[in-house]
């Protein structure tokens, strides 16, 4: 890059062709005070502030948005420069309400901080001011616009971070404002609250609302975690004040988010506070639950788990551990389990999630993980072809990044049955019928090799078994495609010629593609298409479930699987067995242990008879509930650690009281295979952290477990696992890296497969429709769809008084043609009944769905979606088929 | 009522900024622009909801949101100001029984403010309509609104 010479202050200062004056001063340790410029947005040169004097120039330039150019000769602070900006403060502070003894942002105004250095204590302008009502209707944020300078932060963070394109400059002249279309209150706009313009405010217009008269900036100790929400894997900081969490502030040197959050992310950690939490433990006793001391707890439960053992064998015993808890607290779930219990009976939610993509995958590419990495999305690709993902409400920086490239210049297929707001904004939308995705997948790849737009060199080196997989796709014609999914021929001709020419394609999915009875062969369908086109190992391409749990990836990496130990080590390979004997000093099971499907089975035919659940809570999130609770009321002994007395906990004989993601350090690894460090940030509720409670739980079983911190914990899973034995609690204070990472000095692996699939080559796996189990009938005349809205995670936000106060129910989405057969209309409660079961909800009328489907969330217990949905499982990863059940519907 | 806003957008659907000869058009039929045909412009136009709103009201011609049947608009910039605007407004306030920005009770009068006519040489000016009035004196007013009431 072309460098240019210039003078700032006297020095001679290099700079990239391009870069403005503000830059390069700040770059040669020269800063220049700024208001409206933000280095995340685009310049917009509007409070003056960043004036600059160049020689030869008449006017004083507004530095953010003057480029450099060679000779230039700049003076930051000349008398004139200064003068100059006492003025504008002056002018800003004629209209501001100078309650500075008062304000929130004291302490991080970037306008008080500037008046203290150019000593501006009031204005000599005089005239009217503002008298605006403060916006306090929503529970997250205050806008005080009477304390705005309008310098249009928060109206291109809208635009530019979050694209949700909620704020505007309306009026004009002294009455101009930035505000939302009809200047409404956030709550009555299409705000969603991810707070990315209290990030950049820089006064205090809009403020944390949980943070309002709590504590001075200064006051505040940060921590800087990783979300427990969604698998993103976002950081920020826990704004801590005398050993209470009162609020979330964005940290700039975030590795995947930068400054970007989502409302959970941002307002949802309230729920650590939550007047439900458990604090002690609780014995069941007579059918009513106790109090109880940690010591009669732990009695209780290590000789019930002993006699069980002893009376039944290790295989009555199963495990659930969690995709919500660290590592560190997987991989004890599945060491005591293994080492002392003696079964391999132990799984998480990834059973219910992507399950079909760690089997899948590992079938074609030899390992289960997103193949590139986050980031791609805006430096990278030139294509998304996103299908079953609806990544603005489920992983909402994800969502955003993808929004943002689309807007530059990246092309957009969305395939949904739904109109997410993603399929709104593509280039071309396919809008498949719901489980249709592997003849979608076959139809374009019978396109692309009639064309012969195959990459015949990528399937020549890199893979095996193609003549099959083009015998099969021979089968899918356009016609017979269009017939099954309902998409246009010409539609599908667009889309498999844009896929298959441009360089730079990668594919995003999630469960949409998952939670079917054919899960793992739509991964696997997947996979071929990206094989077909060469698009893998490299950047900007690649196969991309994104997960959906902020420490899913982690926890299957962690071996909280029946199949594997850390690492994907397999319990049924001899050497790996034998490593884990030798480090835990005990023998190992050989025999694969129970998926959780299955082990609900055994529950119920009487061979599992006791059973620890670390915070997951099937009976409200696995598909069939009712035959969920029946599993669990038929065991002998029951143990759930957990935050809250949920649903699933109800059932239990032994609560342990859980430690929320504030209170343990730790890691989680978020969907891109890239471990971040969690850490304390207040004292735990219950005591001690979840690992302190497991290592005494098990060492009163009689299996000695004992840590200083989670750091050893981790050492001890690394030393067993090749694929993460490079990374330390110590590397990950330094920096962010993915696994594989084999060696301390290995770099990390962003990209998978490059020059070489892990299985060696690419297995082609061709795949027929298979349709749902059930589809809509003449009893059930109606197909449910489900899934998350962007308000709630799985489980926990509805303990968040914020969230559950914004979205406090469940609405179904019904389409107009059908809610005006029904007779209802949006806030009508409607009844739904399955075959298994009948819940009543209320409406929402939206065309994001078809006539004759409704789509359901899963989130509110009192709405409980999963005792309508399926009990068909895909028959390979065992994962429920979430996505398609039959129904019926009536006016409630 | 969605359909008759996109017929009256239509013709203005590609031309360059478009969007504010649109709002003449709607403005030209209904006396003022009504807050869905905003929605209905943002969509049209391809642009957020916000960004049509911020377009509709910096044009102090035109008026989002229902007026009445006469629109009076006095003009605040400097040569009016100091021409005596304010006395011009109190006494129209008071004739009317409305503040600024507000409209009579019975739908007929709409009080606004605007920006320069371009009618200068006979400060304070006001607008009935888009007709201009200047000269005007407290004494005045009544005699003006005569003519519409």
């Amino acid at each position: 890059m072309e460098l240019i010479k210039l003078i700032i202050n006297g020095k001679e200062v290099e700079a990239p062709a391009g870069s403005t004056i503000l830059q390069a001063a700040e770059n040669a340790g020269i800063p220049i005070p700024r208001l409206c410029y933000d280095p995340d947005l685009s310049p917009l040169g509007a409070c003056r502030l960043c004036v600059v004097e160049i020689e030869g120039n008449r006017l004083l330039p507004a530095s953010c948005v003057t480029p450099v150019s060679p000779g230039m000769i700049v003076h930051t602070d000349s008398p004139a420069v200064v003068e100059a900006r006492k003025t504008i403060l002056e002018l800003l502070i004629a209209n501001h309400p100078l309650d500075c003894m008062t304000c929130d942002k004291l302490g991080a105004c970037k306008l008080a901080d500037y008046c203290y250095q150019y000593g501006v204590k009031e204005s000599a302008f005089q005239g009217e001011k503002h008298s605006y009502a403060i916006d306090e209707s929503n529970p997250f944020i205050i806008r005080d616009l009477n304390k705005c300078i309008l310098c249009g932060a928060c109206v291109r963070a809208c635009e530019e971070m979050t694209g949700k394109d909620n704020l505007s400059y309306l009026h004009r002249g002294f009455h101009r404002k930035a505000t939302t279309a009809g200047d409404v209150p956030y709550i009555d706009s299409d705000c969603v609250f991810c707070g990315q313009c209290v990030a950049v405010c820089p006064t205090g217009a809009l403020t944390e609302k949980s943070m309002a008269g709590k504590a001075r900036r200064w006051d505040l100790e940060r921590v800087t975690t990783t979300c427990p929400f969604c698998g993103t894997g976002c950081n920020f900081d826990l704004a801590v004040n005398q050993g209470k969490v009162i609020g979330v502030l964005s940290n700039p040197d975030a590795p995947v988010n930068g400054r970007s959050l989502c409302v959970k992310g941002r307002f949802g950690w309230d729920f650590i506070y939550n007047e439900k939490r458990l604090k002690t433990p609780l014995i069941k006793r007579n059918g009513k639950f106790e109090e109880a001391s940690w010591d009669e707890a732990f009695e209780l439960i290590a000789q019930k788990f002993n006699e069980n053992k002893a009376k039944n064998g290790p295989d009555s015993f199963a495990a659930l551990s969690s995709a919500r808890c660290t590592n560190e607290e997987n991989f004890l779930v599945q060491k005591f389990t293994r080492a002392h219990l003696g079964t391999n009976n132990v799984d998480h939610c990834a059973r219910t999630c992507h399950a079909p993509s760690v089997a899948g995958l590992a079938n074609s590419f030899g390992s289960g993980a997103m193949t590139n990495i986050i980031a791609e999305i805006s430096d990278e690709a030139e294509l998304l072809f996103l299908i079953g993902i609806n990544p603005t409400e489920a992983y909402p920086v994800v969502g955003y990044k993808m929004r943002q490239a689309a807007r530059k210049g990246c092309k957009l297929v969305v395939c949904d049955p739904r109109r997410t707001e993603l399929a709104a904004e593509a280039d071309i939308w396919l809008r498949q019928k719901h489980g249709t995705d592997i003849p979608l997948l076959n139809g374009l790849m019978h396109i692309i090799i009639k064309e012969g737009l195959e990459d015949k060199k990528f399937i020549a080196e890199r893979t095996e078994n193609y003549e099959a997989m083009k015998a099969l796709a021979a089968e899918y014609t356009p016609e017979r495609v269009s017939e099954i999914t309902g998409v246009a021929v010409e539609d599908l001709y667009r889309v498999a010629r844009l896929y298959a020419t441009t360089d730079k394609a990668m594919i995003f999915y999630s469960l949409g593609i998952t939670e079917h009875i054919c899960g793992t062969r739509n991964v696997m369908s997947i996979a071929n298409l990206a094989m077909l086109t060469g698009h893998i190992g490299r950047p900007g391409v690649g196969v991309n479930p994104v997960r959906g749990q902020n420490n899913v990836q982690g926890a299957c990496d962690m071996g909280a699987l029946p199949n594997v130990y850390s690492g994907y080590q397999s319990v049924t390979d001899q050497a790996a067995r034998e490593k884990h004997e030798k480090t835990w000093g005990v023998s190992l099971p050989d025999k694969v242990g129970l998926k959780i499907p299955e082990m609900f089975e055994a529950a119920h035919e009487g061979k599992v008879k006791a059973m620890y659940i670390l915070g997951e809570n099937p009976v409200l999130t696995d598909p069939n509930a009712n035959h969920i609770k029946e599993a669990l009321e038929r065991l002998d002994f029951f143990v759930v650690q957990e935050l809250f007395l949920t649903e699933t906990a109800e059932f239990a004989d032994v609560v342990l009281p859980a430690a929320s993601f504030a209170e343990c350090d730790g890691t989680f690894t978020n969907t891109e295979r890239r471990p971040q460090r969690v850490r304390k940030a207040i004292e735990p509720l219950p005591g001690q952290a979840n690992w302190e409670t497991i290592c005494q739980m098990v060492t009163r079983m009689g299996y000695p477990m004992s840590y200083n911190h989670p750091s050893e914990i981790w050492a001890e899973m690394a030393s067993l696992s090749p694929s993460m034995a490079g990374i330390s609690f110590e590397r990950m204070e330094k920096e962010s890296v993915h696994w594989p990472c084999p060696s301390n000095d290995h770099p990390g692996t962003p990209i998978l497969h490059i020059g070489k699939f892990t299985r060696g080559l690419g297995g082609f796996q061709p795949n027929e429709h298979i349709p749902p189990g059930e589809l809509p009938d003449a009893d059930y005349p109606i197909l449910l769809c489900t899934g998350r809205v962007m308000q709630h995670y799985n489980v926990t936000t509805q303990y968040s008084a914020g969230l559950a106060s914004v979205w406090d129910r469940e609405m179904t989405e019904v389409n107009p043609q059908e809610a005006q057969k029904l007779g209802v209309v949006t806030g009508s409660r409607m009844k739904v009944t399955s075959r298994r079961g009948e819940v009543t909800t209320t409406v929402w009328v939206t065309e994001r769905v078809q006539p004759g489907v409704i789509w359901m969330s899963h989130h509110h217990s009192d709405t409980p979606t999963n005792e309508l949905t399926s009990p068909f499982v895909c028959d390979i990863a065992g994962t429920g088929e979430y996505k398609v059940c039959a129904v019926k519907i009536a006016k409630a | 009522m969605l359909t008759v806003y996109q017929e009256i957008i239509s013709p203005y659907q590609y031309l360059p900024g478009g969007i504010i000869e649109a709002y003449h058009a709607m403005q030209k039929k209904y006396g003022y622009i009504p807050e869905d045909a905003i929605a209905a412009a943002a969509q049209a136009f391809n642009m957020s909801k916000a960004q049509a709103y911020g377009v509709a009201t910096f044009y102090s011609y035109f008026k989002v949101g229902k007026r009445g049947k006469n629109v009076i608009r006095i003009c605040e910039s400097a040569p009016c100001h100091i021409a005596g605007a304010d006395q011009v407004v109190a006494a129209l306030e008071k004739e009317l029984g409305i503040k600024m920005g507000e409209t009579t009770a019975d739908g007929k009068f709409t009080l606004e403010f605007t920006e320069c006519v371009g009618q200068c040489q006979a400060t304070p000016v006001i607008t009935v309509n888009s007709k201009p009035y200047g000269d005007l004196t407290a004494e005045k007013i009544p005699g003006v609104l005569a003519e519409y009431k």
